[in-house]
């Protein structure tokens, strides 16, 4: 990660002979296909994995095709989107892991939480009590 | 659906002439008095043929001075009303005690606690700070206007949306009885049918989509927008928590809105989300609420720490104390508030472990909050500091906002959480940081700024009397609610059985009164400063200001600086102050400036139809105003003709107003 940190200068004005109004990449036919070649197997195992039933473990499979879906993410930012470590001198990538520290916290302290909540709550009603035992 | 011929429940959905609440004889009235001041408005307005002036001039303006003038307008109307249903409440509680049961029945009673919280957070409190942020953060860091200057105008109609619907409740229908999070499972179909919740949750969707917008706007002014030279440290506090609190916003409003929508969905189609028993559950909503819930106070929190960081400086002559600590404070406050939701509903049994991690965290989020609180006392120390109105708001804040952080820490401790939990203790404690901080930031800095806005200061003498009528009136009204929640009293009582009790409540209604007294010095303060406002006239820099909004003139032009400011230094202005700057007065350039346009104006009444529609189950109406806001969308988009040029010579007419220097005795406008 290379972007700057946050005192380096950014003005508005300054930046002479700089690409224009700071949109850096526009990607290039390659680039889309390539990204769209990747984002196409990336479709296709999990659908293989889930129809062809190829993994006899269901938590396996399911842990693979969210391994495999976090990768696909990071080929539409790649691909898709451009994010690099140079757009907009480096605010789009700040951004980004901000972002990704943020659903990170989210989604894993909900689930943190809810499991919790489940655990010592729920079995007051005999369906849920029921429910746990079975699954 | 009403016992009517079809056509009729097709045409009017769940609407009938039983959802006027004419039984009700204190709505009745309320809906004569505001139905005599409005119209007595409007025809003022009519006769003094002022409707083209509003309409061209503010209703459809993109200026953010503009905009942010009218956000205050809408905060301190909306303060009024979430005000006389504390008002309601106070008295409710100071008088039923045993066999009285007080004036306003259960249901009601219900209603009103649920839209004084609502409203004070969504409808005041928000409005206020996106006002300040509006008017003041493009002027302090050298730019002519917002990134995004139409939307920011739809920003503000869509709150104004939210507003329409949530006063709309008040006489057609009735309002959410859920709290102000509409927590399910009092917030389902089965327990609320009717249209109160859904007022509530359509008020809430219009308004926190302007909200975002807002956020959006904002991150991208900062980012893009500073003058050059002004790098990220050197750009002044206010904006540095503009930044922090648009981010927040950025990234916590889409949740509000998922859950909402979760909600709605398991109101209008049947879905089973947060119902119990078809496997929905009702603590995710709880849960994912305050997710969003914990944030938002930190949304509204961190501009005001801000504004005194600005205050404080000023008015003690002096730089701000420690700049980069308050820099990292804010920005580890913006991480922190993420982490520490849970502290709402310790309660709620997630066992040991959860509740010590999110305690700690709590706590740990106390640290940078002093870190400033000790930067400000710093700056004061040793400062020759002025008692000036913004600045006894401000030392009012200080003294009253720590005590009200130290009860929070109380609170953090889970096991003793266990037992003030939803008791009268909280509901003090709550008050007591919101009212210490966020309410008394606004009105240190309506004092502050309003030169700014208008060119001339607000009276001191009244300012000083609202204040003491504030600071006293809170502590009396708030102090009593301590004792209670410490004895055990629950929040939202409409009926108390212990009369021992009555006196406590008694001395809070009496402290309510007092503060009803600060709030009419205050409008007594506006008024008086309006009548004066030839003696109180003031120059650019009436209070020897620090930072760039005061090197413009009171109040700023249309494009704000003719020549975009030189940043070499922290207090850009009192920089430009020492090196003997000389405002240039001729040699003007014309000036690219965005056009005023009426869509957001359209869309945004659009948008409220579609959530009046949506209430009473108009399916036709909402089909028909949600088709016409996207066709409007998509018209404006097509809408090229969207700027025009100050020439070089109106430029020059702005640069040589009366509006640089404080005028003459006795010189008009």
């Amino acid at each position: 990660m290379n972007h700057p940190s946050p005192s380096a200068p950014e003005h508005g004005t300054p930046h002479p002979g700089d690409h224009d109004a700071g949109h850096s990449h526009h990607g290039s036919l390659r680039g889309y296909l390539t990204g769209f070649v990747l984002a196409a197997i990336l479709t296709i195992i999990p659908f293989w994995l889930v129809m062809g039933h190829a993994i006899s473990s269901s938590l396996a499979t399911i842990l693979i095709v969210l391994g495999l879906a976090v990768v696909q993410i990071v080929v539409h930012v790649v691909y898709f989107l451009h994010l690099d470590t140079r757009s907009e001198s480096g605010w789009n990538m700040l951004a980004f892991i901000f972002t990704i520290v943020l659903v990170v916290i989210v989604l894993g302290a909900s689930v943190w939480v809810m499991y919790n909540e489940n655990a010592n709550m729920m079995p007051m009603s005999p369906q849920y009590t029921n429910h746990r035992q079975g699954s | 659906m009403p016992d009517r011929p079809a056509i009729w429940n097709f045409l009017l959905g769940r609407l009938s002439l039983s959802s006027l609440p004419l039984d009700n004889m204190i709505v009745v009235w309320t809906f004569v008095a505001v139905a005599l001041g409005g119209g007595a408005v409007l025809a003022a307005i009519t006769y003094h043929r002022k409707w083209g002036y509003l309409w061209n001039e503010w209703f459809t303006s993109v200026d953010h001075k503009r905009l942010g003038v009218m956000y205050m307008v809408l905060g301190t109307v909306m303060l009024l009303r979430g005000f006389a249903d504390a008002l309601m409440m106070r008295s409710q509680q100071a008088m039923a005690f045993g066999s009285n049961m007080g004036y306003l029945p259960p249901h009601h009673y219900d209603q009103i606690f649920t839209a004084h919280g609502a409203i004070m957070i969504f409808f005041v409190a928000m409005p206020y700070i996106a006002g300040f942020m509006n008017f003041v953060m493009p002027l302090q860091i050298g730019a002519r206007d917002v990134a995004f200057p139409f939307l920011n105008n739809f920003s503000f109609w869509l709150t104004v949306s939210g507003v329409v619907l949530f006063m709309t409740s008040l006489f057609i229908g009735d309002f959410s009885h859920a709290g102000w999070l509409g927590m399910p499972p009092v917030s389902e179909l089965r327990q609320s049918p009717g249209p109160g919740v859904d007022y509530y949750i359509w008020g809430l969707q219009l308004s926190g989509l302007g909200t975002l917008l807002t956020g959006i706007n904002f991150v991208v002014t900062v980012i893009k927008m500073r003058a050059p030279g002004m790098t990220l440290m050197k750009m002044p506090m206010f904006s540095w928590t503009t930044l922090c609190t648009s981010g927040l916003i950025v990234v916590t409003f889409p949740i509000l809105t998922a859950t909402l929508f979760l909600l709605s969905l398991d109101r209008y189609i049947g879905t089973h989300f947060f119902t119990i028993g078809a496997g929905g559950n009702v603590m995710m909503y709880v849960n994912l609420i305050w997710v969003w819930g914990h944030p938002e106070v930190y949304i509204l929190i961190l501009p005001m720490f801000g504004l005194y960081s600005e205050i404080v400086p000023t008015f003690s002559g002096k730089r701000l104390f420690g700049y980069s600590s308050m820099v990292y404070a804010t920005a580890s406050i913006m991480l922190l508030s993420y982490l520490v939701w849970l502290h709402h509903f310790f309660t709620m049994g997630s066992g040991a472990d959860v509740n010590s991690f999110f305690a700690l965290t709590t706590m740990m989020i106390s640290i940078p909050t002093g870190v400033k609180i000790f930067n400000w006392l710093f700056t004061m120390y040793r400062g020759r500091v002025r008692f000036t109105v913004p600045m006894l708001w401000t030392m009012g804040f200080l003294f009253t906002f720590t005590i009200g952080g130290m009860t929070g820490v109380m609170l953090a401790v889970a096991p003793a959480d266990f037992l003030l939990h939803n008791s009268l203790f909280l509901v003090a404690h709550f008050h007591n940081v919101i009212i210490g901080g966020v309410v008394f930031g606004v009105f240190a800095g309506i004092n502050y700024w309003f030169p700014k806005a208008f060119g001339f200061r607000l009276d001191e003498f009244w300012g000083k009397l609202s204040f003491w009528f504030w600071q006293v009136g809170f502590w009396v009204a708030f102090g009593p609610l301590y004792v209670l929640g410490l004895m055990g009293v629950t929040r939202r009582l409409s009926h108390f059985t212990d009369t021992s009790l009555q006196i406590w409540f008694i001395i809070a209604a009496c402290g309510g009164l007092l503060i009803l007294l600060g709030i009419l010095a205050f409008v007594m303060q506006i008024y008086v400063s309006i009548r004066r406002r030839d003696e109180l006239a003031v120059g650019n820099d009436p209070w020897g200001g620090r930072s760039l909004e005061w090197s413009t003139s009171s109040p700023p032009p249309p494009y704000n600086f003719a020549f975009i400011p030189l940043v070499h230094e922290r207090d850009a202005w009192t920089d430009m102050k020492k090196h003997g700057y000389q405002r240039p007065l001729e040699g003007f350039n014309a000036i690219h400036m965005p056009k005023n346009t009426g869509a957001g104006v359209v869309l945004a009444g659009l948008g409220t139809v579609f959530g009046f529609a949506m209430v009473w189950y108009i399916w036709w109406l909402a089909a028909l105003s949600f088709v016409a806001l996207i066709a409007v969308a998509i018209v404006h988009t097509f809408d090229y003709d969207r700027d025009t040029h100050l020439s070089a010579q109106q430029v020059g007419e702005f640069e040589h107003t009366g509006n640089w220097e404080p005028k003459a005795q006795g010189a008009t406008a």
